[in-house]
């Protein structure tokens, strides 16, 4: 980790917007002294402390626990508590720090959003309680797997402080996509063994047309949330479950592309487009499905690459053999456990690769979210 | 005008479960808060929360240790009620919703905290309040037809009639700055802590005491108001918070030449001694020139020795801390913490069903003082404490109700506040700012209403206190809007802050020996004899506080030397 450094001058420039006033949204610049492992939050409040009380910002914990101060600085969507000064210095343009309120939800004032209007009409969408057999409740508490209650974990860990809507890309395009935060939420519940309702929970966010399948892998809210949930890889939990378990219909065909796109790797060691066309799509080609796939595929190549850091080896080495991969895919598929996503139980590459490498694979589980190839 | 059956303040544990219960029973409820319910400082609690509900426990385990945790002032008809109770709530929560960590059969796993003898901490990960205060929240979007909630309202005052009954409150839309008397059968308080009077805290920044203080103001006593927890594990960089979960899963603590110095103070428990010990031994460390970091004003809390998979499962928000806020991952190395104030056991007193001694106003949480903690409260039984008198004080808030007629109110308090908020709002920018003045208090707080006291330093607070407040009338604030004025909140909160501090000095002052959180260099010894009593503080016709005195209840502990 980086030394500590002495305090020393950054300028913020906040987007005001004072709705009494009559006037358009404007830039107002404030230079702070902190030291640059502080909080851009930090960097607000001494300016506010200082210079002028009237910049609006929610703020609580300080910690990234409330999910209060979700803002953008320079344009990335985030807590500002959770940005160092340091850290939004180096993405700065002309060294001066834009903090500005988060995307896709109406300005009340300055960095204050309308997160009523936007982010929790979304989640009260997914019928957000758990809904248990309520004839059946045990005396004492119910008895679940360690792991399922683990596995919940990163949803539970959700703070609702609205980054990953911010910059949601098909949100941008579609106000009615139930969005990352939402979708999130409910698989906190999906993946709850507690709950009787996964069937019906799945089968409404996939009819709807505005629903799980109206995610376009962006990664911008696994970019943007600072709580390792990855929304967009519950997303893809929840269409397996979907389709996988429940054999509900899959609104865009992508259920049997990563069928098809993980064949095509077992096959050819290497990925072999033509080949994964015609397998996903059973062979009927056309070309809107074409476009389709070759917008697609370096999202999907890197959502794989995310889970499995076997085969981010595989593909990144191209004179490993065939014969590793089909090893390597024996391994996977030869578990008892679906292989999942999961910051709880396996931790990021960060956490698991240097110095300790024989903790490295834990118990079948794959890096999580934090790892990007 | 609104009017509920009952209407609740504060939206954090105590106030949703508060809310939750009330309903249930068919009253109209109400519940109010000044931040977006989930971003209340429950948040925050990471550890846990206690209950007997292992085969192998007894609730009279659980309420004898947090009776010698309380260094016997807690009340224990208090404590039986919260204890006893206990396993029934952490059940009621599993049944709505809360994740709940498991063991390898699928029961719920516990962990060991400070101050318990056995294992009986139900957690999830390092999220627990977290998780309880979301899945409360679910049920409060469930319940959207019989509680109406108010979200980012802030009250400015309770509202008391003729005869002295609670009957509602003045509060302050925060989007429009639209102020409204809110009309009540019965008022819960649930408005948390009082933190930010310190600096550093572990708390958030809208702990600012106000319930407490508007309590305080219509003249409801304050109890145990000297009584002051710093945590032993906060981190010396910024004052944040390593979760005591930490030592439950096995960490230590060490001086600088590498000594776990808990052996010399408390050789059985060790680390997970009770939190007042184990804060003084690590000061007394620090005192003694054996500290570590910068000026040695440091102790190393080692996590290394805590197996690497079980700190990413059940300890991954410290991580998180570790390496975002202090550049340290505490998975490979010892992380630099030092006692922090953490929490008020003292607070608005009740008797065990909530009730002040105001008619209509009930108080649970940390703003309250019931009084379970004493003079020390174990680690995870805030929580505990918030959910048992929560519900509580729901319940019988909601029955007293059912046996009224909805009050009436005028418009006199809302007048008076409207008028005083525009005050504010018109000062000349001649005097501190805000922000100055609510520095200078918590740096005189924390240095001497910290582990250790002594009078001189005491009088010297309060001095301070008295200049701060007077200087607090004139300061001024930069926002002269409606929407989102949060200027002039903070200088409301200040406000209350200063109530609050001028009060948890006095008492401190007013008690001259050491118990709990209490410790004066020139009183060291517990004095049962004179002080096994609680300090009340009530407002006086002067605006300044007064002493008096209610007795401690004893049910079955004796008072006995506490040895850890
Ligand atoms: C970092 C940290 C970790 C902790 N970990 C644990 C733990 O592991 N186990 C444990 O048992 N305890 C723990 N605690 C203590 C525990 O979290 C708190 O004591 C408890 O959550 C307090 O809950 P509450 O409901 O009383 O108040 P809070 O959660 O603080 O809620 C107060 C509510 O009142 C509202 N409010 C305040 N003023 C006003 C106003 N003027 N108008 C309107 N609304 C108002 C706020 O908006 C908020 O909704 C921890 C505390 C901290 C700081
Ligand atoms: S990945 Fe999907 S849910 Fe996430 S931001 Fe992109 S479109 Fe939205
Ligand atoms: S998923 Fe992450 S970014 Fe989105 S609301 Fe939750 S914590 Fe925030
Ligand atoms: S202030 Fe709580 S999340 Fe940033």
């Amino acid at each position: 980790m980086e030394p500590k450094k002495p305090p020393q001058d950054f300028t913020l420039r906040v987007r005001r917007y004072d709705p009494e006033s009559g006037e358009a949204p404007y830039w107002d610049e404030h230079t702070i002294q902190l030291e640059p492992h502080r909080s851009v939050l930090e960097g607000l409040l001494q300016a506010k402390g200082r210079f002028d009380g009237s910049i609006g910002v929610r703020c609580s914990c300080k910690a990234a626990i409330c999910g209060s101060c979700g803002v953008r600085v320079n344009g990335q969507p985030g807590l500002a508590c959770h940005t160092h000064l340091g850290d939004a210095l180096k993405t700065a343009k002309n060294g001066v720090i834009d903090v500005e309120p988060m995307g896709n939800m109406p300005v009340i004032k300055d960095l204050i959003v309308d997160m009523d209007a936007v982010h929790w009409k979304k989640i009260q969408r997914v019928t957000p309680w758990l809904l248990a057999d309520d004839e059946n409740m045990p005396e004492r508490e119910h008895i679940v797997p360690k792991e399922a209650m683990v596995d919940v974990t990163q949803t539970m860990a959700c703070i609702q402080c609205g980054a990953c809507v911010s910059d949601c890309l098909s949100m941008e395009v579609d106000p009615l996509f139930i969005g990352p935060a939402a979708l999130a939420k409910s698989y906190r519940f999906v993946g709850d063994p507690r709950d009787t309702q996964q069937a019906e929970r799945l089968k409404d966010i996939a009819e709807d047309p505005h629903g799980m399948y109206s995610c376009t892998h962006c990664f911008k809210c696994i970019e943007a949330c600072p709580k390792g949930v990855a929304p967009m890889s519950q997303i893809m939990r929840l269409r397996r479950r979907a389709t996988g378990d429940h054999h509900i219909k899959d609104r865009n065909n992508g259920f049997n592309h990563e069928k098809a796109f993980v064949k095509n790797i077992n096959k050819n060691g290497l990925l072999h487009e033509n080949d994964l066309l015609a397998d996903s799509f059973g062979g009927k080609l056309n070309p809107a499905s074409g476009l389709f796939l070759a917008k697609s595929l370096p999202v999907i190549t890197r959502a794989l690459l995310r889970g499995k850091a076997t085969l981010k080896v595989a593909l990144l080495h191209p004179h490993k053999a065939p014969a590793d991969v089909k090893r390597i895919f024996d391994t996977i598929e030869n578990r008892d456990k679906r292989n999942e996503f999961n910051l709880y139980i396996s931790g990021t590459d960060e956490d698991n690769a240097p110095n300790q490498p024989e903790e490295a694979p834990q118990n079948g589980a794959h890096a999580g979210q934090e790892a990007t190839a | 005008m609104p009017s509920h059956d009952v209407l609740i303040i504060g939206a954090g544990l105590a106030g949703q479960r508060a809310a939750l219960a009330a309903a249930e029973t068919g009253v109209t409820v109400a519940i109010m808060s000044k931040v977006h319910p989930v971003r209340s400082h429950s948040v925050a609690a990471a550890g846990g929360i206690n209950a007997a509900v292992s085969v192998d426990d007894d609730w009279r385990s659980h309420a004898y240790d947090t009776v010698k945790g309380s260094d016997f002032l807690g009340d224990q008809d208090a404590i039986e009620v919260m204890c006893s109770e206990a396993p029934k709530e952490v059940m009621h929560l599993e049944h709505i919703g809360v994740t709940f960590h498991r063991n390898e059969t699928g029961h719920l796993d516990l962990r060991a905290f400070g101050g318990a003898s056995v294992k009986r901490t139900a957690y999830v990960a390092d999220i627990t309040g977290q998780a309880i205060l979301h899945v409360l929240y679910e049920q409060l979007m469930k319940h959207h037809e019989t509680v109406d909630r108010y979200e980012e309202w802030f009250t400015t005052s309770l509202i008391l009639d003729a005869e002295g009954t609670c009957t509602g409150c003045v509060a302050r839309h925060i989007r429009t700055g639209r102020m409204e008397v809110f009309t009540a059968k019965n008022v819960i308080l649930a408005s948390g802590g009082a933190g930010q009077v310190w600096k550093p805290t572990t708390n958030a920044l809208i702990c600012t005491a106000d319930g407490i203080a508007q309590a305080y103001r219509v003249g409801v006593p304050l109890m145990d108001m000297e009584m002051i927890q710093y945590h032993p594990t906060t981190l010396v960089e910024n004052g944040f918070l390593i979760t005591e979960g930490a030592r439950g899963e096995g960490a230590h603590l060490l001086n600088k030449d590498g000594e776990r110095f808990m052996e010399k103070y408390a050789p059985n428990k060790m680390e997970l001694a009770s939190r007042d010990v184990v804060s003084r031994a690590e000061q007394t460390e620090i005192n003694e020139g054996r500290g570590v970091g910068l000026n040695g004003e440091g102790i190393y809390l080692d996590i290394t020795v805590v197996p690497k998979k079980r700190t990413l499962e059940a300890l991954r928000e410290i991580v998180n801390i570790g390496k975002d806020f202090a550049g340290v991952d505490i998975t490979r190395e010892p992380i630099l913490i030092r006692p922090g104030q953490h929490y008020i056991m003292g607070g608005v007193k009740t008797d065990i069903d909530g009730a002040t001694p105001v008619k209509g106003l009930y108080a649970a949480g940390e703003v309250a003082c019931v009084s379970v903690h004493g003079g020390n409260r174990l680690g995870a039984n805030s929580l505990l404490d918030t959910l048992i008198f929560g519900r509580r004080s729901g319940e019988h808030a909601a029955e007293r109700s059912k046996h009224m007629a909805m009050p009436v109110n005028d418009d006199a308090i809302l007048k008076r506040d409207e008028a005083m908020i525009s005050e504010i709002i018109n000062r000349p920018k001649t005097g501190r700012r805000i922000s100055e003045i609510k520095d200078e208090l918590g740096t005189i707080m924390n240095q001497k209403l910290a582990v250790y006291r002594d009078e001189a330093g005491m009088l010297e607070a309060q001095e301070v206190v008295k200049r701060l407040k007077e200087e607090s009338r004139s300061a001024y604030i930069d926002d002269r809007g409606t929407v989102f004025n949060q200027d002039v909140l903070g200088a409301i909160e200040l406000g209350y802050m200063l109530d609050a501090a001028e009060c948890c000095v006095l008492a401190a002052l007013e008690r001259k020996e050491s118990r709990g959180a209490q410790f004066r260099t020139d009183y060291p010894e517990r004095n049962d004899e004179e002080w096994q009593k609680h300090i009340n503080t009530t407002i006086t016709a002067d605006d300044e506080p007064a002493i008096t005195y209610s007795p401690v209840t004893i049910t079955q502990w004796q008072p006995e030397e506490r040895k850890y």
